[in-house]
């Protein structure tokens, strides 16, 4: 009895990881000004000593827009369901571009800060979640952009059909969100012990985009016999329903959706508990 | 029961030493897949089995250690004794193979200052990130940023990038965060070599306060002195046990006689680091304290360099220094001193100094060797050497506890005044 009683005085108890489901996620949250910091380290720092500065941000995606509406739309003419190319593989590549670079730069959170990890602790999860906010801003400055060539074809007479579907957005980010965190930090677990997994994140997440309806719509891959891999792909939903939202054109399916947020929430939770086993004892093999 | 601050239970710490797994995903598979099918590893050496039990190196071996609210304890030991990484268990960097460590009240641990800082944020910036990486909320930095940025002495460039700034005012802004933080329990590693000597002296200062305000403080260093000047209490650990616990004194006094026993007084400095164009013509190869043997207090040195030269070298003076374990210089013998110069031929010759009495405190020491004539210098080692003076058979044993660098013996006189 009284036993138990000191025992609750702990504030901290130091042991050796056990089970898979210690996930503190308090501490996390107890960190949050260290999460903020993190965000604007990552977002003043980057565009120091550059000239264009926060301009990237714009720039990236309208150069690799515009290379698609050649390639894809002058020579190769895949279908854009009837759309202004230029605006179809914008809104693609703005979406896929969040989660892409969530999932990157999540993916070698371990490696990439051994030294800051060998020294000191807090909750490693900060490091990832402040990504995943970090690329919303840049995903802000991004979507603001596409905004603005929207309303420019919108003035000049495009037939677009903006819905309330739109109203989805918020949702979709944080699916976008919560999947590129969720493949981010289990791939950054796995390469604390399997380097080789961080040069194929890269490629892999190049190769994953062409099995996404980013430059093509999924109505063009519908009776194909490969269908199959576009429908398991949890991305395929999120793209289509922003691009339904804001054309008007697409395929809405709420079950594909449902689909991607059951993946999402069972990647999530696997993802966390290999991150938090990961955490505790990664610095013994890095 | 209820004042323990820290209790350490039967903490151990293992690593698997060499490879861990096979490193690549592919040879994983293919092992896992030849288990699977009951095959032999393809990935396995022959006899790796027995091989990896042996490999195990325990960086912990069971360590109980119960310590109180507002002591202040030194932990010491040689390199690999386990003194790292118990810092590192307490410090949630790594978790612990077995036992269990139970906190009462704010860790905040120091292993390093200035983790986390970013080159090209500016000072002010980097106060709030570290601040927060050491666990401090912004409001509580906020508070603080004004005492910081005096502590650190760098007002006028608090908002320049931080890789515009020398090492020095970098690592004044990264202690003066550091010295701020308000744990109930702070544990520290050496970051005490840091900076200048004022500064460091400074921070020294800044310790003590922390100790003598109640705080809980862990310290590791190798700074005897330090462990001697902050603290209470000592564990002394070796090869991941603890071999002697108890007030710092006793434990650093038995710590000193043991590293005596097997420290030899003789190195090779053929390919000691030197700063470039050091010691190419002309070097020191070799250094030897009384022949190899132990250095006492009161008792001659006789410090030996065998020199090599390729060249001709006229009037050469020969340097010694001695220094205290954080590098500051306390002593020089300086060969021109004592009005001789030496002519090297090609070849090899050896330089000896005899000090009839050596007056050194005991404790460990570095030595730094040079070879110059006048302002040119032809060799220059620093640290080259450590040196352990040990008590000699007339030391009274009451001087190794006390303070001081120098214990020197005099004539002393006493006359009675008697009136009338």
């Amino acid at each position: 009895m009284s036993e138990q009683q000191s025992e609750k005085k702990w504030d901290l108890v130091i042991e050796p990881p056990r089970g898979w489901f210690q996930l503190r996620l308090n501490d996390v949250w107890r960190y949050r000004d260290l999460i903020m910091l993190f965000v604007r380290r990552d977002f003043v720092a980057v565009y120091k000593q550059t000239i264009l500065g926060p301009l990237w941000h714009v720039i990236q995606p309208l150069l690799t827009t515009l290379m698609f509406t050649v390639v894809f739309g002058k020579i190769a003419g895949l279908p854009t369901d009837g759309n202004p190319e230029f605006l179809f593989y914008m809104a693609g590549t703005t979406v896929w571009n969040y989660f892409a670079n969530c999932l990157t730069r999540t993916s070698n959170t371990f490696t990439a800060n051994a030294s800051m990890f060998g020294k000191v602790y807090f909750p490693r999860m900060a490091v990832p979640v402040s990504v995943v906010i970090s690329q919303l801003i840049s995903f802000a400055i991004q979507f603001a952009f596409f905004l603005f060539m929207y309303a420019l074809f919108w003035l000049k007479g495009a037939a677009l059909h903006p819905n309330r579907m739109i109203l989805l957005l918020p949702l979709l980010l944080m699916l976008m969100g919560g999947l590129g965190l969720g493949f981010g930090i289990i791939i950054s677990s796995l390469t604390t012990k399997y380097r080789d997994l961080q040069v194929l994140v890269a490629f892999g997440v190049q190769l994953w985009m062409y099995a996404t309806p980013v430059i093509f719509p999924l109505s063009s891959m519908m009776d194909k016999n490969y269908r199959w891999l576009f429908l398991c792909n949890p991305m395929t939903s999120i793209i289509e329903a922003f691009r339904y939202g804001f054309f008007g054109s697409g395929i809405l399916s709420w079950t594909l959706l449902g689909y991607t947020t059951l993946f999402t929430v069972i990647l999530l939770a696997l993802g966390a508990m290999v991150f938090n086993r990961v955490e505790r004892t990664f610095m013994d093999t890095v | 029961m209820s004042d323990i601050a820290v209790s350490i239970e039967h903490v151990s710490k293992s690593y698997r030493l060499g490879v861990i797994g096979n490193g690549t995903l592919r040879e994983d598979v293919q092992s896992w897949w030849a288990r699977m099918r009951g095959k032999t590893d393809p990935n396995s050496t022959l006899g790796r089995h027995e091989a990896i039990e042996g490999q195990t190196l325990w960086a912990l071996r069971d360590v109980s250690l119960d310590i109180r609210q507002g002591e202040v304890w030194g932990i010491i030991g040689r390199n690999g004794a386990g003194k790292s990484t118990l810092l590192k268990i307490l410090s949630r960097v790594t978790a612990p193979t077995s036992g269990q460590i139970k906190v009462r009240g704010r860790v905040a641990s120091l292993l390093e200052v200035g983790t986390g800082f970013h080159p090209e944020l500016t000072g002010r910036e980097n106060i709030f990130l570290n601040g927060a990486i050491l666990g401090m909320t912004k409001v509580e930095v906020r508070r603080k940023l004004d005492e910081i940025i005096a502590f650190s002495e760098i007002e006028k460039f608090i908002d320049t990038p931080v890789k515009r700034y020398s090492s020095g005012m970098y690592v004044r802004l990264a202690f003066a965060v550091a010295a701020h933080l308000d744990p109930e329990i702070l544990v520290v590693d050496e970051v005490l070599a840091v900076g200048d000597a004022a500064f460091q002296k400074k921070c020294l200062g800044k310790m003590s306060a922390v100790a003598h305000e109640g705080r809980t403080v862990l310290f590791v260093s190798h700074n005897m002195g330090a462990v001697k000047g902050l603290t209470q209490k000592a564990v002394w650990l070796d090869h991941g046990e603890i071999c002697r616990i108890g007030e710092k004194n006793e434990v650093l006094q038995a710590y000193l006689e043991s590293a005596a026993a097997d420290s030899s007084h003789e190195v090779q400095t053929t390919n000691l680091p030197r700063k470039p164009g050091m010691g190419s013509a002309t070097r020191v190869q070799r250094i030897q304290c009384n022949a190899g043997r132990e250095v006492s207090h009161g008792e001659p040195l006789v410090i030996r360099l065998d020199v090599e030269s390729d060249l001709p070298v006229h009037e050469i003076t020969c340097g010694i220094g001695i220094c205290n374990m954080d590098g500051s210089r306390l002593l020089s013998w300086d060969s021109d001193v004592s009005g001789i110069v030496f002519d090297v031929r090609p070849g090899r010759c050896v330089i000896e100094l005899r000090v009839p009495t050596l007056n050194l405190q005991p404790s460990s020491y570095m030595l730094d060797v040079a070879l110059r004539s006048g302002e040119h210098y032809f060799d220059y080692i620093a640290g080259a050497m450590r040196m352990l003076v040990l008590p000699g058979p007339q030391t009274p044993p009451s001087i190794v506890r006390g303070d001081g660098q120098v214990r020197s013996r005099g004539e002393w006189k006493m006359t009675d005044e008697r009136i009338g």
